[in-house]
């Protein structure tokens, strides 16, 4: 039997270190990892967002602050495509498998209640991620790839030529349809992480009878201020008299 | 001493690749002390009279201790006591004019023989590749040999009362055998005995019960629910811990 073992031929070192990131575990390492990225990234957002309360200058200088970063800005927002990537390539995966692991459906099927975490969180988790991922894209290209200074998106910093991001975001938000549809979608955001925050951390290991309820409480939190916190913004926008 | 009158609809199986389906009998005069599976003892004996067929389940102690039985009632798997296997739930949990459904486990890893009954063979293969720990054998050591503390001796027994019936598997919603294959591996992390065969133990279970196609864990937690020992999903923690540190250390997950 060990002579047997020995015998089949090896990986080479690439597809053995990758192995480790192709098994059930492995995979939903790597979603947890990206996700608790996502979250990271999600939190620096939303204070960045939240300047818009404090009126156009202070939003734009942020904008400007932003992307005077330069190649330190390309650089993170290489690495934040890449943890997209990679959370939304392994969910996929990680769902088709599941899903086709039971053939034959049950004709009656419940929770049984405590202390299970089920929930329409926990079992929507694709369909929640599908929406924001293609809200994503179109969230990027309506603001960071939409009308910039040539296209008349100009404003004065303390003298410096910037882009007027401020009105640009106020004209969207001022559409019903739009604001509606971020606001809406900011929901399934707060569902999302709802369940993916504390998952996360179970799918790392990190499970201690003291701090998993802290962390499962914490997500929650989390769920809620990420959908309050992103929506608060269209909505003010869309009710508040700012002229653009 | 109350009787019950029960509709009971039961997925009937002639064979493993046979289509099933749901069929209904009313059962009348059911005792409320009855067990469970005593009730389907009943209804047996009634098909046999009738000269259908029995209906086909699985069972063997009937005292929760073996895991053989294991039925999905009402949708929940082993019924809707907590902490209970099939065989200790009894009528006095339903009540008169209740309508019951029973199903087998459902899992592509847990392919059905006959009726309510599956092949959990794919628990033994997993068993087999490390949920174990390798001593000489000889005249029998001392007891005391290796002392273990209280609390760990304690976390190794709480995962060690897995009786492999496979409820975890029928509940969750991916069909993940991840509690099971914990429990195996975490009974052996907190003891010294388990310790030489750590590494490779992990690693060949996971890569064992990916190959028989059992879902991903997706942290839902129905588990935990339904298994009649209460096993927690904290050893599913400790299975993925172990997991990293082996594949790690080993620099793959191929053993």
């Amino acid at each position: 039997m060990q002579q047997a073992e020995k015998e089949t031929a090896k990986p080479g070192p690439l597809a053995s270190v990758l192995s480790i990131f192709n098994t059930t575990i492995g995979q939903k390492i790597i979603t947890g990892l990206t996700g608790l990225g996502l979250v990271g990234f999600l939190v620096g957002h939303l204070a960045g967002n939240l300047t818009l309360f404090a009126g156009s200058e202070a939003f734009n200088s942020y904008a400007h602050k932003l992307e005077s970063l330069g190649f330190i800005l390309y650089a993170v927002e290489l690495g934040l495509l890449a943890v997209f990537v990679f959370h939304i390539v392994f969910a996929i995966s990680v769902t088709s498998h599941n899903k086709s692991a039971r053939k034959s459906k049950y004709v009656d099927s419940r929770s049984a209640g405590k202390p299970s975490r089920k929930s329409i969180s926990s079992q929507t988790m694709i369909y929640t991620g599908i929406i924001l991922g293609l809200f994503t894209i179109i969230h990027v290209w309506m603001f960071k790839f939409g009308p910039g200074m040539a296209a008349g998106y100009h404003t004065d910093l303390h003298g410096l030529p910037a882009r007027d991001l401020y009105r640009l975001v106020v004209e969207k938000f001022k559409n019903p349809w739009i604001m509606g549809s971020y606001s809406a979608v900011m929901l399934l955001l707060g569902v999302h992480v709802r369940h993916g925050f504390w998952s996360a951390f179970q799918s790392l290991g990190a499970y201690h009878p003291r701090y998993t309820p802290l962390i499962y409480t914490l997500g929650i939190l989390i769920a809620v201020l990420f959908a309050i916190g992103f929506l608060a913004l269209p909505v003010y926008i869309f009710f508040a008299p700012l002229t653009a | 001493m109350s009787k019950m009158n029960l509709t009971l609809k039961i997925w009937r199986q002639a064979s493993a690749n046979a289509p099933g389906a749901m069929e209904t009998y009313p059962l009348a005069d059911v005792s409320e002390h009855m067990s469970f599976l005593e009730m389907l003892d009943v209804l047996n004996e009634k098909l046999i009279k009738e000269g259908k067929e029995p209906v086909e389940f699985d069972y063997d102690c009937r005292e929760g201790i073996c895991g053989t039985c294991g039925l999905v009632i009402n949708g929940v798997a082993h019924g809707p006591r907590k902490l209970t296997a099939t065989c200790q739930l009894h009528m006095r949990e339903f009540k008169n004019g209740d309508t019951i459904t029973i199903e087998p486990w459902r899992a592509n890893a847990f392919p059905v023989i006959k009726d309510l009954v599956v092949d959990r063979t794919a628990f033994d293969r997993i068993v087999a590749k490390g949920g174990y720990v390798s001593v000489n054998t000889g005249s029998a050591r001392d007891a005391n040999e290796t002392p273990i503390g209280k609390e760990d001796a304690d976390k190794a027994f709480d995962a060690a009362t897995c009786i492999s019936c496979g409820a975890c598997v029928a509940a969750c919603p991916n069909a993940s055998a991840s509690l099971f294959v914990s429990a195996k591996v975490s009974q052996y992390t907190y003891l010294p005995q388990g310790h030489p065969e750590r590494e490779r133990r992990v690693l060949k279970m996971v890569s064992q019960m990916d190959d028989e196609g059992f879902g991903n864990c997706s942290n839902h937690g129905e588990c935990e629910a339904v298994c009649p020992k209460g096993i927690s999903i904290q050893n599913i923690a400790i299975m993925r811990r172990e997991y990293v540190k082996a594949a790690l250390k080993t620099g793959s997950a191929i053993v």
